[in-house]
């Protein structure tokens, strides 16, 4: 009778040994029962059930009480009294495993295909299981991730992983959740988001230069582009109603559970604009619409809830948007979405942090009007209902999949924060990742601690 | 008297007066005196003095006389000007009529295209392209018909002209515009000399930024005075030559902005030059800093249009400073007169040249008063340009250069009728000229009927007259100063008579009234009469029909002149602007600076970062900027009381490396750019100052970027939120510098580097190469101190063998940062700091050696190649071996919770909660060499205090006040009150752009511009940016 207790001096045996990231393993498959064991459970549904145990078995959650008898025999136990438990952190949208180095290095880049319509291109096929960046991302808590395509007028379609896997068919959660579209700007855009330089009188500004002359006026441009749009999927959906072709159109075979609701359309937009021009696309071809991005959502959130358009906030951490906005405002989106209702999830899209600080972004939230289970919901149960795969993880709830993370202290504060364990489908992963390796390895050089 | 025809007497743009000796006749010579003789006008002679019912006597193209008694030669020609008004006519100091300036292709941006490392310009000139004093206009300078007309139209006579190309720019030229022969429109063939900080067409790299600008100019002014002494090591410097040249003439800066201007006239205070700097527009905004300078100032009146706000996402991405500029921008012409700011006007900068007088005028409704607008057209410029004894007033001997209007120039609805130039005409509108009002006996004659008929014509003005036969008719009339019409119906109309916009009355039906005035006509049914004819003084003759076709002649003749009515309909004067100056001018600014005051914070719990370590239930006394106790239940009267209880008082967060707040950051053209200097630009505007501070950040660390490998030199600031840039400096700190390895110095994203170094390898050797020449540099001042060329950047190099200026190195893998070391153990001198040093953790034991400070990230890596080894464990490893570790932010977003990625070095290494938060504040301070004024609560210390919410390096926590030097920044409370003052203000400038637009007539307002603010960074990697948000790095720039 012999309970496998993993505590912190166990882990700490574990990491201390010295090894490259290459022997972190993937988890073995694990079938049999699991407790973990009297710990503060935050549901992700907004409740929280003090001194409460959850039980594992099969890779599910069958059971979560107070009464929770830990049977003897073969059973794994976590114990987590003084602990906190949630369920497994969600990146709702990410470039993990298609860009191992942000810039620079174009070999190492697998997220940006040529071409406008892109909509028969798949994020997964590509998903690079063995990311030296996704450890750093398990050990803060994050489990799961949809992995984001970007580039042209459609980019193609995002699956969601779970970030302990030897391939992308094992990594698979949940394939072709969304496509993703990219509203066209109706501002005129200068500098790296955009292209197109910099705007004649910030360079005059800057001593350097000449006044150019007029652009042509961005909301009709972006209006056209629209149309386009529209004309495409029109043209899709005329192809889609005929039975058999003569020529297969991939592009168009490629929106069909679009046009049948089987998969979301994410449509990254920023500006207001954007925000309504994606909503009256959605309206014309009754598609299931998420918006990415979201910036100016908070000025529009009445209009997204009456229309049921769910939010992916991409980067809380930003600075507002224009010189006269309130100083705190991207910190307070998210107390504005959810004040009107609107399902929204919080992401982390930072490229200098490369997504590590998801919790952290929703901690900011609560610091700016969220409540904490709001804020924790925002990156687990919203996140899993916007990708769609809520029947099956985002909440710690029975018959959802054991994706578990058990941390001390508050995981929406760096301050006292560190994940302690982690399981996916009820298989305890290694929070091991090569940061922490480099850093057995330096306190060997110094002989620190 | 008769009156003079004017229009006969116009010369074609060819000169009786004044042929030139040299070219021969083509036909019969013809030289003219050009006699005039202007009597009956009121003659302004200068700001002083006007004449009434006086006469100008010119001759050859000069005043011979002005005066109430001046006696008429029989040879002049006689023009009444009665009614009329003579001005000296106008001098434009800041012109380029009669230049072609060169000019840039206009387009894109090849971000690949190499750089341009040397002149592309041939011969024996300057290094730099940018840098051409050998310009001189006067050789390029051609007569533009166009513009010259364009210009006299406004009333100018007399401009200053220059070629607006480059960084220093060659010499101005005077000419009038005059359009004969340019020989003789010349008064002064070089007659200053020109600047500005923009290079213009210069397809060069260098400078690719606002202090390299300064940097480039300021290293001319000591080569140019090293060249006096014709060093044999430089040959001919065709530039620097001219360059001594040009320097005794007056010294015109192209200023363009209120900030400019003043980085402007410290250049000239270092070299002794007291520049006239040409204004932007926005001086307003900070007049007493402008005032300061003691420059004359050349203020354009290029108001901005109002924006179509009507679409309130359009309206949304216009700044509140955009549009109150907007309103406050016609003030500010009003603001130099008040500041007692000597200035010039010019027409430079407008939109449309028409709209000058009307611009003039707008100025004066906004407090401009007359005489000083009239002064700064005539005689301030002239004086300037030591031309006063030519023109800018009407005097004997002075050059017959005036405008004719029809009253006071700058009243509304003022007619120029001409303006002569050098003792030639040159219409402008005449229409007016012939004062047509009067009653007159009209005669129309019909030969065929052999009838006569009479009437009396009560002309009301130019274009309605009422015909008194029988009855009163309403009458037309259309004068152009040479022919008249007039027409009339023979019946009378129901309507009034007088039609302001002088349309033709409707034609009535001759029904019940039977047409009787018109009966003795050829043929009573006649309905209406057509007259035309020409004015000959008091008598006009013509011809004629009526409606049936049959022919009439005519003559009036005045029987009454009009008695001389003045303008009574002057405007109410416009509305006075509302909008508020603030410190800084952003929606966040301050009308008035936050005070120091004496502050107790009391019952709160303070981080010292002293032995003392954290106290609770403590009080904190903060007198004149300084902490002055800590303690238990202190007291002091008349100190605000802020009570603390609950929440953290800590030190001010110091950011050891920072791009806020400058104009430009990089200096990337070349890899060795010491000469640049942060300071000289530093933008006390930046919105992120103010953000910041809600962050917690009272002094920031503003680094040249990452470009090259030796960039430029640092400025340590206070967060002083609205103060200029001078207030904004941290006083009495050792200066830095920034040094840059690795990719962005051999610039990896390029695809065609060009530019050496392009490996690390490389990099070793420009800094071997750097302080080897910086030595020998040493040696050859001590030497020969007159004879060695002095060299800004070298100078800077010295200093950091001298240990008199300190490095900051941007630095990321273990070889770079180890071979940094050995160069500086060879030269002596140690890399104070390494910065981003993501790969610290690996030789952190060779830095302790060196004794290197070190400032890193939490946790940023994978970004690019050589961050590939970075670990969130990096400063935790570091501060074990002995480092003294900093955390900085490089970003103007995430600086605002430096606190929260102090935190994570708790979490990641386990450094103690204190320790932690000193990395954020006593380590940078430390770092900086300034631990012995901020970075920790004691007393005598700097008051640069934060109180949080909650713990410090807690997520949670917000800061309530941040306090610099006892004053309050930042207040959350205050914040508040301030976003709401900024949405009443917002909408009160939108409604009013909308009225503009809903009653401006069509052009009344130009699309909405997005305010876009730029981020300027080191170019090393991603920024955090709002959507209207400029991230502008280092390439972008260098291969523009």
């Amino acid at each position: 009778m012999k309970k496998t207790i993993l505590n912190i001096a166990a882990l700490l045996m574990l990491s201390s040994a010295i090894k490259a990231q290459e022997t972190v393993y993937p988890a073995k498959e694990y079938k049999g029962k699991l407790f973990i064991k009297n710990g503060t459970v935050h549901v992700g549904n907004g409740t929280v059930l003090e001194k409460t145990t959850i039980a594992v078995e099969n890779g599910k959650i069958v059971a979560v009480g107070s009464s929770i008898t830990i049977p003897s025999g073969d059973v794994k136990v976590i114990d987590a009294t003084g602990k906190n438990v949630y369920p497994g952190l969600i990146l709702p949208s990410t470039d993990l495993g298609l860009r191992e180095i942000a810039n620079g290095v174009r070999g190492s880049n697998d997220f940006q295909e040529l071409g406008d319509y892109n909509t028969n291109i798949r994020s997964v096929v590509a998903y690079n299981t063995d990311s030296k960046i996704t450890g750093t991302l398990r050990a803060n808590g994050i489990l799961l991730a949809s992995i984001t395509p970007e580039g042209g007028v459609i980019s193609g379609s995002s699956s969601v992983v779970q970030l302990d896997a030897w391939n992308w068919e094992d990594a698979a959660y949940k394939y072709d959740n969304a496509i993703h579209l990219n509203i066209p700007s109706f501002l005129q855009r200068f500098g790296r988001r955009g292209g197109g330089g910099i705007p004649p009188a910030i360079l005059a500004q800057l001593g350097l230069g000449i006044r150019g002359g007029n652009a042509e006026d961005p909301n009709k441009v972006a209006v056209e582009k629209m149309e386009e749009i529209k004309s495409f999927f029109r043209q899709a959906k005329a192809y889609l109603q005929e039975p058999v072709h003569k020529n297969v159109n991939l592009k168009f075979e490629a929106v069909k559970a679009l046009f049948d609701k089987k998969q979301k359309l994410f449509a990254h937009a920023d500006q207001v604009k954007q925000i309504l021009a994606a909503i009256d696309l959605a309206k014309e071809f009754g598609f299931d619409l998420t918006i990415i991005g979201g910036v100016e959502s908070w000025q529009i959130a009445d209009v997204l809830k009456a229309n049921n358009v769910s939010v992916i906030l991409n980067q809380e951490h930003e600075l507002p948007a224009m010189e006269d906005d309130d100083i705190d405002q991207p910190y307070k989106t998210p107390a504005a979405l959810q004040k009107a209702g609107v399902l929204f999830a919080l992401n982390d899209n930072d490229a200098n942090s490369r997504s590590r600080n998801l919790s952290f972004n929703a901690g900011t939230a609560v610091a700016y009007g969220l409540n904490k289970e709001q804020a924790l919901q925002a990156i687990t149960l919203n996140s899993a209902k916007i990708l769609g795969i809520d029947d099956k993880t985002g909440s710690l709830e029975v018959g959802k999949d054991a994706n578990i993370v058990v941390a001390e202290g508050d995981i929406l504060d760096m301050k006292s924060s560190n994940v302690e364990h982690a399981l996916i489908q009820g298989r305890e992963v290694s929070l091991d990742n090569k940061q922490k390796q480099l850093y057995e390895r330096y306190k060997y050089k110094y002989g620190i601690n | 008297m008769r009156k003079i025809l004017l229009f006969f007497v116009g010369l074609a743009g060819f000169s009786a007066i004044r042929a030139q000796e040299t070219f021969p006749v083509n036909g019969v010579a013809d030289k003219r005196t050009g006699t005039y003789a202007f009597t009956n006008a009121t003659i302004v002679k200068d700001g002083q003095t006007t004449l009434q019912n006086a006469t100008l006597l010119i001759k050859e193209g000069k005043i011979v006389a002005v005066g109430t008694t001046v006696a008429i030669p029989k040879e002049a020609v006689l023009v009444d000007c009665k009614n009329k008004y003579i001005y000296p006519s106008f001098i434009d100091i800041y012109s380029d009529y009669g230049i072609t300036a060169p000019q840039r292709t206009a387009g894109g941006f090849n971000f690949n295209a190499p750089a341009q490392l040397t002149s592309n310009t041939k011969g024996s000139y300057a290094w730099n392209q940018a840098i051409k004093p050998e310009t001189d206009a006067y050789k390029q300078f051609a007569i533009d018909e166009q513009k010259a007309k364009s210009l006299r139209e406004i009333g100018f006579g007399t401009v200053l002209t220059h070629v607006k190309d480059g960084i220093a720019r060659g010499t101005g030229s005077i000419v009038t515009l005059a359009t004969n022969r340019e020989n003789l429109v010349m008064l002064k063939e070089k007659a200053s000399s020109h600047f500005s900080l923009n290079k213009g067409s210069s397809t060069q790299s260098y400078p690719s930024s606002v202090m390299g600008s300064i940097a480039l100019l300021r290293q001319t002014y000591l080569d140019a005075q090293w060249y006096k002494s014709k060093p044999s090591t430089e040959g001919i410097n065709i530039s620097l030559q001219a360059f001594n040249d040009n320097a005794s003439l007056p010294q015109i800066f192209e200023g363009d902005d209120k900030w400019t201007d003043l980085r402007a006239d410290r250049i000239g205070d270092e070299f002794g030059v007291q520049y006239i700097i040409k204004a932007g527009g926005n001086e307003y905004q900070r007049i007493n800093e402008i005032a300061a300078t003691k420059a004359t100032f050349i203020v354009p009146l290029n108001f901005p249009q109002a924006m179509d706000v009507e679409d309130p996402n359009d309206a949304r991405a216009v700044s509140l400073a955009d549009m109150k500029h907007w309103e406050l921008a016609p003030t500010n012409a009003a603001a130099f007169e008040k500041a007692n700011i000597s200035f010039c006007l010019t027409a430079s900068d407008l939109r449309d040249t028409k709209q000058f007088l009307a611009n003039v005028r707008k100025a004066i409704d906004n407090g401009l008063t007359e005489a000083k607008a009239f002064e700064a057209l005539t005689k301030t410029p002239a004086t300037l340009l030591n031309i006063f004894d030519k023109v800018g007033s009407l005097e004997t001997g002075k050059l017959a250069n005036f405008i004719i209007t029809s009253g006071p120039i700058f009243k509304d609805n003022i007619t120029v009728f001409s303006n002569w130039v050098q003792g030639e005409k040159y219409a402008v509108n005449e229409s007016g000229w012939n004062e047509i009002k009067g009653t007159y006996a009209l005669n129309i004659n019909s030969a065929t009927a052999g009838t006569s008929i009479s009437y009396t014509v009560d002309v009301k003005n130019s274009t309605t007259a009422s015909v008194i036969g029988k009855d009163t008719l309403a009458g037309k009339i259309s004068f152009d100063g040479k022919i008249i019409k007039l027409s009339f119906a023979l019946t009378p109309q129901r309507t009034p008579a007088f039609n302001r916009g002088g349309g033709m009355m409707p034609d009535m039906p001759s029904g019940g009234f039977g047409g009787r005035g018109g009966a003795a006509l050829a043929n009573s049914n006649a309905k209406q009469i057509r007259l035309t004819g020409f004015v000959s003084g008091d008598t006009w003759n013509g011809y004629g029909e009526d409606t049936l076709g049959n022919k009439l002649s005519w003559t009036a003749t005045l029987t009454k002149a009009a008695t001389a009515t003045t303008d009574s309909t002057k405007p109410k004067p416009a509305a006075k602007p509302l909008a508020k100056i603030t410190y800084p001018f952003d929606g966040y600014g301050n009308e008035e600076l936050p005070k120091q005051e004496n502050i107790i914070i009391k019952n709160t719990t303070v981080w010292t970062n002293e032995k003392e370590g954290v106290l609770q239930n403590t009080d904190v006394l903060v007198k004149a900027g300084k902490i002055v106790k800590i303690g238990k239940s202190l007291s002091e009267d008349g100190a605000k009381v802020i009570d603390g209880t609950g929440k953290h008082l800590t030190a001010g967060i110091i950011d050891e490396h920072s791009h806020i707040a400058a104009a430009s950051i990089n200096e990337g053209a070349q890899s060795v750019t010491s000469e640049v200097r942060i300071a000289d630009n530093l933008n006390p505007e930046d919105i992120n100052i103010y953000r910041q501070l809600s962050g917690g950040v009272t002094s920031s660390h503003i680094l040249h970027g990452s470009a090259n490998t030796i960039g430029g030199q640092t400025q340590l600031i206070k967060l002083r939120w609205g103060t200029d840039d001078n207030g904004l400096k941290f006083q009495n700190w050792d200066p830095f510098i920034k040094f840059a390895l690795g990719e962005n110095v051999k610039r990896t994203t390029s695809q065609n580097n060009n530019r050496f170094p392009d490996t690390r390898m490389g990099v070793e050797e420009v800094l071997n190469d750097a302080f080897a020449r910086a030595k020998d540099y040493e040696a050859a001042m001590k030497a020969d101190p007159k004879g060695t060329r002095r060299d800004l950047e070298l100078d800077a190099l010295v200093e950091i063998l001298n240990k008199k200026r300190f490095i900051t190195c941007h630095s990321y893998v273990q070889s770079e940062i180890t071979a940094a070391m050995r160069i500086g153990d060879k030269y002596g001198f140690k890399f104070n700091t390494f910065t981003h040093i993501l790969e610290g953790y690996k030789v952190a034991d060779k830095m302790k050696v060196h004794g290197s400070n070190a400032s890193t990230f939490s946790d940023w890596w994978a970004y690019k190649m050589e961050v590939q080894d970075a670990i969130a464990y990096n400063a935790a490893i570091m501060q074990k071996v002995g480092l003294n570790v900093c955390i900085n932010s490089d970003d103007a977003e995430m600086a605002r919770r430096l606190n929260q990625e102090a935190a994570k070095v708790v979490k990641y290494g386990g450094v103690s909660e204190e320790e932690a938060l000193k990395m954020v504040t006593l380590n940078p301070a430390k770092a900086l060499h300034v631990a012995d004024r901020v970075g920790s609560i004691k007393t005598g210390k700097d008051a640069d205090l934060v109180l949080w919410s909650d713990h410090p390096l807690s997520i949670y926590a917000m800061s309530l006040y941040t306090i610099v030097d006892g004053t309050i920044f930042f207040s959350r409370e205050k914040d508040l009150e301030q976003r709401k003052k900024i949405a009443t203000e917002r909408n009160r400038l939108i409604q009013k752009m909308i009225a503009e637009k809903r009653t401006g007539g069509p052009g009344a307002v130009r699309p909405a511009e997005p305010s876009w603010q730029f981020i300027l960074s080191c170019g090393d990697h991603d920024h955090k940016d709002g959507l209207y948000t400029v991230d502008i790095q280092e390439e972008d720039i260098i291969n523009k």
